[in-house]
């Protein structure tokens, strides 16, 4: 199911072994999936967790970054969330929700309660270039047609469902500023909303998004 | 100003409540099965959407940061509980886990915003649950959420848990001693605001683990799962 468990992405990470492995972990090991390893950090498994950062890091750090605006609080958010992972993951249950849904909803509520904290919010989403080091040519290539298919399905979307919906997501909005912001009632904003992440969930099971 | 709490579920995915909207709505979540199912629907293209967000690639350091934190925090492995012999089945666990995920979110949203109130709050807290077993304990971390477990010489027990929501309508918290036999029942409370201590309703041998989960109010005999968090005895 998981897209990340499948990609490029994942397979860097083989080869790290638990000290207590008597046998090094071959590299033809089977990958463990997403799941799999919220499960073993729930058994304090840190080389678990470890795996879920080297798949997860990026997207999560990238969507921290987007909401704060700031490197070191980027960073923060993301440390944090993955703290609550790792104190947290005994409450996962995978028939409840994919395992990259349930990380990436720590790593933005975190990022979204810093920015509000921080009183710096955006007016508008902002559109950040790429700097650091970046992925290698595959890992690079499986983000990008990912990304691709999610910047398109909002693209389709009319634009009074994305409005609401990125300002929310990406700036950390209320939906009380959002309706100030967009001089809306409120309940045109909430239903805006309900209306623009069903339409968005059907573009993107059109577009194969998660089932690659 | 609506009120119905189901308008609310596309906000509450896309985390665009304020905290009080947030606190009421996981309130109501934890007793409806319906909008529990809705919001696992829409949190997939809300997740779906951080892959859109084009930001920079993250320091190596941050990986390290991470793993050393997760290796600084008292964390023992999640105890393995007699699942079959417990009075409920299934059925009650999945609804509590999804209950349970919900008041997990928020729980730990709240523990990280509001620390230093929180230090004042525990310290007043540990003095009176002291004074509650009259007695020298030792304090256990807890594991799952922030505070400890003071278990005193003749085995009578506190637990001292800071930044919990508090309990929603319909529902309590409640605490079990589990040591080699099915979950035994020690005592319910609420939660709420800063740190409070409870004193558990029955002696915590050494072997012990204490742990806590969400019931229905009045609570129950056995546990329903999934356990919030826990404390081994020694």
């Amino acid at each position: 199911m998981s897209a990340a468990a499948q990609s490029p992405i994942a397979i860097s990470v083989v080869g790290l072994r638990a000290p207590w492995n008597e046998v090094p972990m071959s590299r033809e090991a089977p990958q463990r999936t997403d799941e799999e390893l919220v499960e073993a950090v729930a058994q304090a498994d840190e080389d678990a967790l470890g795996q879920l950062y080297d798949r997860f890091g990026k997207v999560a750090y990238g969507l921290a970054y987007k909401i704060l605006q700031d490197a070191a609080l980027a960073e923060d958010a993301v440390q944090e969330a993955f703290l609550q992972i790792w104190r947290g993951a005994g409450s996962y249950r995978r028939e409840r929700a994919k395992a990259s849904t349930w990380l990436l909803t720590f790593v933005h509520r975190r990022a979204v309660d810093l920015v509000r904290r921080e009183q710096a919010r955006r007016t508008s989403p902002a559109v950040s270039e790429p700097q650091g080091s970046g992925p290698g040519a595959d890992e690079a290539v499986v983000a990008r047609s990912r990304r691709e298919i999610v910047q398109d399905a909002l693209r389709r979307l009319p634009a009074e469902q994305r409005e609401p919906i990125e300002l929310a997501y990406y700036a950390g909005l209320t939906q009380s500023e959002l309706a100030e912001r967009l001089d809306q009632p409120l309940g045109t904003i909430k239903s805006r909303m309900f209306t623009g992440l069903q339409r968005l969930r059907v573009l993107l099971a059109e577009a194969g998004y998660g089932s690659a | 100003m609506s009120s119905d709490p189901h308008d609310l579920l596309a906000a509450y995915a896309l985390d665009a409540l304020d905290d009080d909207e947030r606190e009421r709505f996981e309130g109501h979540l934890a007793d409806c099965e319906e909008c529990t199912e809705q919001l696992a629907v829409l949190r997939e293209p809300v997740a779906a959407l951080a892959y859109a967000a084009e930001g920079p690639v993250p320091r190596n350091e941050l990986r390290n940061r991470i793993i050393e934190g997760a290796r600084a925090e008292p964390r023992a492995a999640v105890i393995k509980l007699p699942r079959r012999n417990w009075a409920l089945g299934a059925v009650a666990g999945v609804a509590a886990a999804a209950a349970a995920l919900a008041i997990g979110l928020g729980l730990w949203a709240n523990s990280l915003s509001s620390s230093l109130d929180r230090e004042r709050s525990a310290n007043a807290s540990y003095r009176q649950a002291a004074e509650l077993l009259t007695g020298k304990a030792t304090a256990r971390p807890l594991v799952g959420a922030k505070g400890s477990l003071l278990v005193a010489q003749n085995g009578r027990a506190a637990l001292v848990v800071c930044g919990l929501s508090g309990a929603p309508s319909a529902k309590t918290y409640e605490a079990w001693v589990i040591s080699g036999k099915p979950p035994e029942p020690a005592g319910l409370f609420r939660g709420g605001d800063g740190c409070s201590p409870v004193l558990l309703t029955r002696p915590v041998p050494g072997n012990a683990t204490v742990a806590v989960t969400l019931e229905r109010a009045g609570g129950r005999a056995a546990p329903t799962l999934p356990i919030l968090f826990r404390a081994e005895a020694t």
